[in-house]
């Protein structure tokens, strides 16, 4: 990692900041136990959010939400097809070793829905690759935050941590942030007055509470196998790249960061992860850009649209003077 | 072991970013099959074929460490020429009783070893396994038939004895009757192809397995086997773990670093409560519990733990035993009164937990005592459970939360069915609000035998409290009620040491506790000062202990459970973190570690070694061995006890000093593990026509069916295999997690996974119901699709799994409530320890939810029926009945 990521905290008038913090995330060694989400909620005191079985492997809570700020994300990954011999490199069945070897597939398996039956693509003794990835999902709270900037009441505020919190006493419900967020994390919780902090928008704070404090947030303390590590962004940057590395030396190709670009579409997240497969597959954005990108052009043209419009009209008026 | 002990997986992450090759051999693809490097599905309750067919590979390849296998176990031991193994007498080892299935173990026995220790008592004829007399439902039985019953317990904790320890060895290991050479003729049938025809596993994947455990174990390396208590939960699930037991052996993987066998127990302090039991077979320390006919007196009774002239250190239990005696009755325990062992309560046969159920039934047992314990929902056979209790008097439920066992009365599946009314039910239930762990003080004993104290961080909300404090509240209030008894037989409370300081809200000191645990000097200069270790025991009364291999725990006055020294200030050992029993010891027969000259195997895997200089063994840990024993050392012939461990003896408790591969003595169901059926299953045994365990303990009643299996007409009814196991979002029964909302929301339903496989053979659908049948009940879950289960081919023909995870169960208190997967089950049992079978049975699974009302009594009727099901059905002990050649049943037998 050669560029390291911009303190955001800086640019927002923090004088003299502490190094900004964040997760990385190893999805590699996530053995999907959830201890990160019951921790996050226990801490934050976030309501539990339904009961309801979804019937998508191991996962009930679905997605990101505005109760739900930790999400494990179960992706069953059925053989690919056509992907070659019966066996992989070592000849077993195992996720790990499947992992490290090269396949070549004919299709590109983007984990998305599919309206079989799971598996109902490949017959038994096709199932050699079969692997169970596990990934812990959170704000990625990035270096161009959108939800930030189309905040109208100043309730998400940048943190001399360089991350981005809710100030639940001060969002008025409006919702702006919902749709503005790349990765559909943020949310206004719903329910009635009896559910907390009902109508505000809601999503991780990184534990602000805690990390002012020098702890670790919820989530990493409670993880067993350090999967979801907390620190300075940039030590985390050195880790994740020399994990990368290390995964690399092992034959596990695929490994790659995610979020650890600072010259991509929301200039690098305080949240990095390392996947093991292609973002789409985890439900995250390939491609993710700040949705407020584009508003100073937007407004340079709407400005000289408009501007056209004055210059026609009075040229109209002008033409009919000179009659 | 990530989906059931995730925090302790963490170790295993570290291992293997060190570069341990992890492989997970399991039915199921679970979490940890995600992150191991290989995951090897078998059908549920053929571990014996995979296992043994790796015995075999280990030993038909030479693979074997061979020094360690001669010096350091009983591979060169002669036995008797009058065992007969399984291939000559049609699937039973010598010595067995069709009539009782039960096996006299005489022939079994070391070459040289008398026929039957007289003092001992160990091996009579009444040595019984099972009853089959009850075949009603009201389960009836007579005194007699009970006390062959508990044959299973009655060695205790502590393992077979010797009557002396002078075998007759052949080092060269060629002798066609010694132990090494049995145990290859035995194995020999253990092949891959076997292994594919029981079990479902390739040659090529076997193979792979075989050789990275074997490259992996010698002088440089070792490796780990690690298991949790699903190995348990079969007939022959004492089999499983001594499959396990000799590979290690044979690999030299016992007493080093990074060796053993590491048993995961189902919940915290699980370990704990076996060391100072709630289990009915022993007392404290794995002393066994006196039996009713065989021990009137202390002698009697210490006879029976061990000969004074086997090997090691049972031979001390005289100090341990008058040590407890001491605890428990203090100045009145004295030599006159033989310590008051007269007031031990002694066994008159099987009072374990379905035994106890079934009297409970037939209306033998008044009140039932239930703590932070389920069995509505965790134990086999539910509905048995249920009907049980609602014969009590009273039944007392300490929990958390106000579980099904507490609440059955009136929303149990029985009241649904019919078959119980609430107005009717008698039994009067007190549900005590129990205080969680860290609400107070005590200690967590893990499965290296780790002490680790627990301060109270806040105190119990409400009528909450501890377990401490409502016994020792029950035992003072009995005592203050008896207090002017002249009865004798109130003697035993009244002359107990009851006496704990409490705080203001009366808990007792659970420091104090231990501090007796642990013991003290009674008498003599150091009078009142604690025990630094249980050699320092005295059998004449001067010591007390309440459990002598906890003795230690308060060496030097300290609370040694409550040390927490980081590992970053001490060594990788880290003896200062908490507390191991025996004596600190971290790795248990250490002295293995090093080869039979003293000096270690090699120096990457260097624990224990033999300080020539200082005449004594040293290293990181406490050694496992008479510490200034030198490697050289030979015991004259017929010395007892430590004194009587040679110099090469590592394993000091067995009464040779030597690490079984077979076992002369002590298992119930043969000297060497072999393949059996489970009590229910579709498939034939492939390896001889005795299809289950012949001393399985099976209970043909009425109210507890079975299945037919392989290819019994009517077997077909209940086509395909179903396990259950845990999840990693909820605890056992659900008692701590079902009423958490965190916990609920994360797995809120009961369900079934099922493959695509069979989910397209029974029109199942992902998200939709479906019910599942056995002989017992029928119950309905939600359907998971998934590739995680995978369908096996068997003897040519398809074999599906049904996975149901058990933590559910009806009633009307919980967050999330469902049918319960221990419904499915019958009761029947491993004979040496009295587990159900509950990993492994046979069922029909279909589309649908399940009948309601007693039109689901019908339903499971129905099935029996096509299936010709009586209360003989599947519960034959040797098959098939009565078709054995002659005289096979008792060959093996002296013909004395």
């Amino acid at each position: 990692m050669t560029t390291s990521l911009p303190n955001p905290a800086v640019r927002t008038g923090w004088t003299d900041p502490p190094p900004r913090k964040g997760f990385f995330t190893d999805t590699s060694i996530c053995i999907g136990c959830k201890a990160c989400e019951v921790a996050c909620k226990e801490w934050n005191h976030v309501p539990e959010d339904g009961l309801n079985l979804l019937g998508s492997s191991y996962d009930n809570t679905g997605s990101l939400g505005a109760s739900t700020w930790r999400h494990v994300a179960f992706i069953e990954q059925p053989a690919f097809p056509g992907s070659g011999p019966a066996t992989n490199a070592s000849g077993t069945t195992g996720p790990a070793t499947s992992v490290s070897a090269p396949r070549t597939r004919t299709s590109v398996d983007l984990g998305l829905p599919s309206f079989e039956l799971p598996g109902a693509a490949a017959s038994a003794g096709d199932r050699t690759e079969f692997r169970w990835l596990m990934s812990s999902d959170v704000c990625k709270h990035c270096t161009n935050a959108a939800c930030l900037d189309v905040c109208p009441t100043g309730a998400l505020f940048r943190t001399e941590f360089g991350t981005v919190v809710v100030q639940e006493d001060i969002c008025n419900g409006c919702g702006y942030c919902v749709p503005a967020c790349p990765y559909g994390v943020i949310e206004r919780r719903e329910g009635d007055r009896s559910v907390h902090n009902s109508g505000v928008a809601q999503k991780c704070t990184l534990c602000y509470d805690r990390i002012g404090e020098g702890q670790t947030p919820a989530c990493a303390q409670a993880c067993p196998t350090q999967s979801i590590q907390f620190g300075d962004v940039d030590e985390l940057r050195e880790r994740a790249a020399a994990r990368v590395a290390a995964l690399h030396a092992d034959g596990v190709e695929q490994a790659r960061l995610y979020g650890a670009d600072p010259n991509d579409g929301v200039g690098g997240t305080g949240a990095m992860f390392l996947l093991l497969d292609e973002p789409e597959v985890y439900g995250l954005p390939p491609d993710p850009v700040v949705t407020t990108r584009d508003l100073p052009t937007m407004w340079r043209r709407a400005a000289l649209a408009a501007a056209t419009v004055l210059a026609g009209a009075a040229v109209s008026f002008l033409g009919r003077g000179s009659r | 072991m990530a989906e059931c002990h995730p925090v302790g997986f963490q170790w295993v992450m570290e291992a293997k970013a060190r570069g341990a090759k992890v492989i997970h051999v399991d039915p199921r693809y679970t979490r940890t099959s995600a992150l191991a490097d290989m995951h090897v599905p078998l059908r549920a309750g053929s571990d014996i074929a995979f296992l043994g067919a790796i015995i075999n590979y280990i030993l038909s390849n030479d693979s074997y460490f061979r020094e360690y296998v001669v010096a350091y176990t009983n591979a060169a031991t002669i036995i008797s020429e009058d065992f007969v193994d399984v291939d000559e007498l049609d699937g039973v080892f010598s010595g067995y009783d069709p009539e009782t299935g039960v096996y006299d173990m005489q022939s079994w026995g070391y070459e040289g070893m008398p026929e039957v220790s007289a003092s001992s008592g160990e091996f009579p004829e009444s040595h019984a396994g099972s009853d089959n007399s009850a075949t009603q439902g009201d389960g009836d039985q007579d005194e007699k038939s009970q006390g062959e019953t508990g044959a299973g317990h009655e060695m205790g904790g502590h393992g077979a004895n010797l009557d002396h320890a002078q075998v007759h060895r052949d080092e060269t290991l060629q002798h066609p009757r010694c132990v090494l050479q049995i145990l290859k003729r035995h194995f020999a049938r253990y092949t891959p192809e076997m292994v594919q025809e029981t079990s479902g596993v390739s040659p090529e994947q076997f193979e792979q397995v075989c050789r990275a455990v074997v490259e992996n174990s010698g002088r440089e390396r070792t490796t780990a086997w690690v298991y949790s208590v699903g190995w348990t939960h079969h007939t022959v699930g004492v089999q499983y773990i001594r499959c396990a037991a000799i590979i290690q052996l044979l690999l030299g993987n016992m007493g080093r670093p990074g060796g053993g066998i590491l048993a995961l127990r189902g919940h915290a302090s699980i370990q704990g409560s076996t060391d100072i039991p709630t289990l009915f077979n022993i007392l404290p320390g794995y002393l066994p519990m006196p039996k009713v006919d065989a021990h009137a007196s202390l002698k009697d009774y210490l006879e029976t733990i061990s000969s004074p002239e086997q090997k090691g250190f049972w031979t001390e239990a005289d100090t341990y035993t008058v040590s407890l005696l001491k605890a428990y009755w203090g100045e009145a325990a004295t030599a006159e009164n033989d310590y008051c062992f007269d007031y031990i309560p002694r066994l008159s046969g099987d009072h374990g937990t379905y035994q106890t159920v079934m009297d409970m039934l037939a209306d033998k047992i008044e009140g039932y005592l239930l703590l932070g314990q389920n069995p509505a929902v965790g134990s086999a056979h539910g509905k048995m459970q249920r009907l049980a209790m609602a014969k009590l008097k009273y039944l007392v439920v300490r929990d958390l939360n106000m579980i099904e066992s507490a609440t059955f009365w009136k929303d149990s599946p029985e009241i649904a069915t019919g078959e119980l009314a609430t107005k009717d039910i008698a039994t009067e239930v007190f549900f005590f609000p129990a205080a969680a762990h860290v609400e107070k003080d005590g200690t967590f004993t893990q499965t290296q035998r780790l002490l680790q104290w627990h301060h109270k961080a806040v105190a119990p909300p409400g009528d909450c409290r501890s377990e401490l404090q409502f016994f020792f509240e029950v035992g003072r209030r009995m005592r203050e009620k008896l207090a002017d008894s002249k009865l004798s037989r109130d003697r035993p409370l009244l002359d107990l040491t009851w006496n704990y300081p409490t705080d203001e809200k009366g808990e007792p000191s659970a420091d104090a506790v231990l501090r007796e645990i642990n013991g003290v000097h009674l008498s003599g200069e150091k009078a009142g000062q604690p025990l630094n270790s249980y050699t320092e025991m005295k059998a004449d009364g001067s010591t007390s202990g309440g459990c002598w291999i906890y003795t230690g725990v308060y060496a030097d006055g300290v609370n040694q459970a409550m040390r927490r020294k980081p590992r970053t200030e001490q060594g990788p050992v880290a003896p200062e973190w908490g507390w191991a029993w025996p004596a600190n010891r971290r790795i248990l027969y250490n002295r293995a570690s090093a080869d039979p000259a003293g000096k270690p195997w090699s120096e990457r895997k260097a624990y224990i070694r033999w300080d020539a200089d200082a005449g004594r063994w040293t290293g990181p840990d406490e050694v496992d061995f008479p510490v200034t024993t030198p490697p050289g050392y030979r015991p004259p012939p017929g010395t007892g006890g430590p004194k009587g461990l040679a110099g090469d003896d590592p394993f000091v408790m067995q009464g040779d000093g030597k690490g079984w591969l077979y076992a002369p003595t002590g298992l119930l169901d043969g000297p060497m593990p072999e393949h059996y059926e489970p009590h229910e299953s579709p498939v034939s045994n492939p390896f001889h026509r005795q299809q289950a365990s012949p001393t399985r303990q099976v209970f043909p009643r009425t109210d507890n069916l079975s299945a037919p299996s392989g290819a019994e007409p009517g077997a077909g009814v209940y086509p395909y295999v179903f396990t259950t196991y845990r999840l990693t979002e909820h605890h056992t029964a659900g008692g701590m997690s079902r009423w958490v909302p965190y916990l609920s929301e994360l797995q809120p339903e009961f369900f079934c996974e099922v493959s695509p496989e069979l989910a397209a053979e029974r029109s199942l659908v992902n998200l939709g119901w479906a019910t599942i049948v056995t002989p017992r009940t029928a119950i309905e879950a939600r359907v998971l699709v998934t590739d995680r289960v995978v369908p096996l081919t068997v003897g040519g023909t398809t074999i599906h799994q049904i996975g149901l995870p058990y933590h559910w169960g009806v009633g009307g208190d919980a967050l999330t409530s469902g049918d319960s997967a221990n419904d499915l089950f019958g009761v029947t049992l491993d004979a040496n320890v009295h587990i159900q079978e509950t990993k492994v049975a046979s069922c029909d699974i279909r589309p649908g939810r399940r009948p309601t009302g007693p039109a689901l009594l019908d339903f499971v009727d129905n099935y029996r029926k096509r299936a010709d099901i009586t209360t003989e059905t599947g519960n034959e002990r040797r098959t098939p009945a009565g078709d054995q050649p002659e005289g096979a049943a008792v060959a093996g037998k002296k013909n004395s």
